[in-house]
């Protein structure tokens, strides 16, 4: 086994690269429960590729059998419905677990220098994600599907002189038919996961350059021991594979849970409307989209004034653009000497809070019908969501910080 | 187990307020997939009254014969009338542009209408039908106004004069003893062979093997769960020893 070993490493650096990643990269010794999120959206991912890979085996993507290869799916290929209730809620998990994540890059600092490049692939796969369940939802071929892809497709109509063309361009025809469907099958299942594993490859590559960082948002490259180790790091493995271990039993707890009682999660894993095959010619009562992209969606339902001669649907479109492009911006924004919400003022806390209850309302505002009331609420929670970027610089130079430890504090 | 689950569900997700139906009343109901003598009546009903117009076309005969208990040379004699074979989908012979001329709308295949509406929604629009000569089959619905469908079960449970009271519940009053709506109907236009009770665990009965239809694999999905969530519980055991074994030694 060892002369094996020594055979191949002494043609491809395999020993090296576990060290470099696994066995000797150094991760601070205080992550807390945000820490599990990084490592549970790869499982998550495993999830989706393998459970998507069988998926495929048996689903067929045209516009007059995709629904019922559905079904068949669900009924006649065995464990067909453990495959597709494992793939459904993990799209959603995939999001739970990676808008935690985000939350605790936001409370943590860990954006900043010198992990701007490890924020931006981050965001980068939030995007592709995005695309990625967009495209996914239209395969069952349900009337939300349908409707739900007409209704983001036709946002692209908004934009000025070219938008008509553009929402044709991305149809491949006049409405949503099965040309779309075959072409975000073919994105949904090749192109995309191919850019997601990049760029999940270039995350954790930027990641294990610069190391982790930490709830107390300190270097732990500047302690070093004799060996030249970080004093306040331990090697990830074995102490942070065995530790993630339990955060992947406590996630398989909640999300078998969800598979095995709850696979609709009450309509918002898999909405309702979508046990009803598509029908061009039938608009369900209420179009929403899934959970995960209601908060932006309120946001462009929010924006109601025309603006120089432009729709207010233009508008819509640019703030919800604007709400997922300026987290881009996010590493230049933070101005504070310090990293961790443990060391911020008093300014910053409050910012982040508002910031996290206008995403989760405006999430629910999403789901529902509008009404005047809500419509309000909606427009005051999405200049709320972007005062929380554009004051970052003044607040968090503005506000006193506490001292930063030498050392982690447990 | 189950009910529990959902209760800790209920209290993490916020805002389920996402049920279709649109502000319709309804009888709730809950459905058990493990009551075989329901479903049985239920199929029997399903092949006798709605199968001429409405298809299952997602399902097999064979899977129902199979989970069921009906054995298969007594399922293909009495519940398949179409000579299809047992293994083949349930299909019916209606032509949809036909059926389109005859009641405005091909009526809707069936497989997955429990899931679509909603359990409770199905067994109060079962109940729900009154006469209404406004209407070109002379009949209406409570929860699905102005529907094209005609009132097929009219035999069984006869035709209510007026709108039957559907998601009110029975009441006592309280001076003189008399209950209110205790029927869905109280006058009934034409006399059914079916007492509003029989009636009632009819429609449930129908509604239950419509919604195991929607969702056969629900009783073995739910099994199979217990024992997935046992295994995790107690893999997070091992885990937690196993980490906290490897962690005694980091200060």
């Amino acid at each position: 086994m060892n002369k094996l070993l020594n055979w191949v490493d002494e043609r491809l650096p395999v020993v090296d690269a576990w060290n470099k990643h696994v066995g000797k990269y150094y991760a601070p010794k205080n992550f807390n429960m945000w820490y599990f999120f990084g490592s549970l959206a790869m499982l998550v991912l495993v999830n989706q590729l393998i459970t998507g890979i069988w998926l495929t085996m048996s689903y067929n993507p045209s516009a007059e059998g995709a629904f019922a290869s559905v079904e068949y799916i669900m009924r006649d290929v065995e464990w067909g419905w453990l495959l597709r209730y494992l793939h459904s809620t993990g799209a959603s998990a995939f999001f739970i677990v990676v808008y935690l994540h985000m939350f605790r890059g936001l409370m943590y600092g860990s954006y900043q220098k010198p992990r701007e490049l490890i924020w931006i692939f981050g965001m980068l796969i939030y995007l592709m994600l995005m695309a990625e369940a967009f495209m996914g939802y239209l395969l069952p071929w349900g009337q939300m599907s349908y409707w739900g892809a007409q209704v983001i497709v036709n946002l692209f109509g908004a934009i000025p002189v070219i938008g008509e063309d553009l929402s044709l361009w991305i149809r491949g025809d006049y409405l949503i038919s099965g040309i779309t469907l075959n072409r975000f099958f073919a994105l949904h299942v090749v192109a995309l996961p191919i850019v997601l594993l990049g760029l999940v490859v270039l995350h954790i590559l930027a990641l294990h350059e610069v190391g982790s960082n930490n709830p107390d948002g300190i270097d732990i490259k500047k302690n070093k021991d004799e060996n030249g180790n970080p004093k306040d790091g331990i090697p990830f493995h074995p102490y942070y594979t065995v530790h993630d271990l339990l955060g992947v039993a406590v996630f398989f707890f909640i999300f078998f849970v969800v598979v095995f009682f709850f696979p609709e999660a009450g309509g918002l894993f898999i909405e309702k409307p979508n046990f009803e095959p598509a029908n061009a010619l039938k608009t369900p009562d209420h179009i929403a989209p899934v959970w995960y992209f209601t908060p932006f969606y309120a946001m462009l339902r929010a924006v109601t004034v025309d603006l120089f001669g432009l729709p207010a649907k233009f508008w819509g479109v640019v703030v919800m653009g604007g709400a997922i492009a300026i987290l881009f911006v996010l590493p230049w924004l933070d101005r504070s000497p310090v990293r961790s919400m443990r060391y911020k003022g008093w300014l910053s806390r409050i910012a982040l809070a508002i910031l996290v209850v206008s995403f989760v309302v405006l999430g629910y505002l999403g789901l529902v019908p509008a009404t005047e009331g809500r419509t309000t609420v909606a427009q005051i929670l999405t200049v709320l969501y972007f005062l929380y970027f554009i004051l970052m610089p003044f607040y968090t130079r503005m506000e006193k910080t506490k001292p930063v430890p030498e050392r982690v504090t447990g | 187990m189950r009910k529990l689950i959902f209760g800790l569900f209920i209290a993490i997700l916020p805002a389920l307020g996402l049920a279709a139906g649109g502000g319709v009343s309804l009888d709730h109901i809950e459905t058990d997939h493990t009551d075989k003598a329901s479903l049985q009546r239920g199929v029997a009903l399903f092949t006798n009254y709605c199968m001429g117009c409405h298809s299952m076309e997602y399902a097999r005969y064979k899977r129902v014969s199979d989970d069921l208990d009906i054995p298969a040379e007594l399922y293909e004699e009495n519940l398949i009338f179409t000579g299809a074979k047992i293994g083949e989908l349930m299909k019916n012979s209606m032509s949809k542009d036909m059926a389109a001329d005859w009641f405005g709308a091909p009526p809707p295949d069936l497989t997955l209408e429990t899931r679509l509406r909603g359990e409770s929604w199905v067994y109060s629009y079962l109940r729900g039908f009154y006469k209404d000569d406004s209407r070109p089959l002379g009949v209406n619905n409570v929860v699905y106004a102005n529907v094209g469908m005609p009132h097929v079960m009219v035999g069984l449970q006869g035709l209510c004069a007026v709108e039957p009271k559907i998601g009110v519940d029975a009441s006592v009053e309280p001076l003189s003893g008399n209950i209110n709506n205790a029927d869905v109907c109280p006058e009934y236009a034409i006399e059914g062979s079916m007492s509003a009770v029989e009636f009632d665990q009819a429609m449930y009965d129908l509604t239950n093997f419509m919604s195991y239809m929607g969702d056969p694999v629900r009783v073995e999905r739910e099994r199979l769960g217990v024992f997935v969530l046992i295994f995790v519980a107690i893999f997070f055991v091992f885990a937690y020893l196993l980490n906290r074994e490897y962690w005694k030694d980091v200060h």
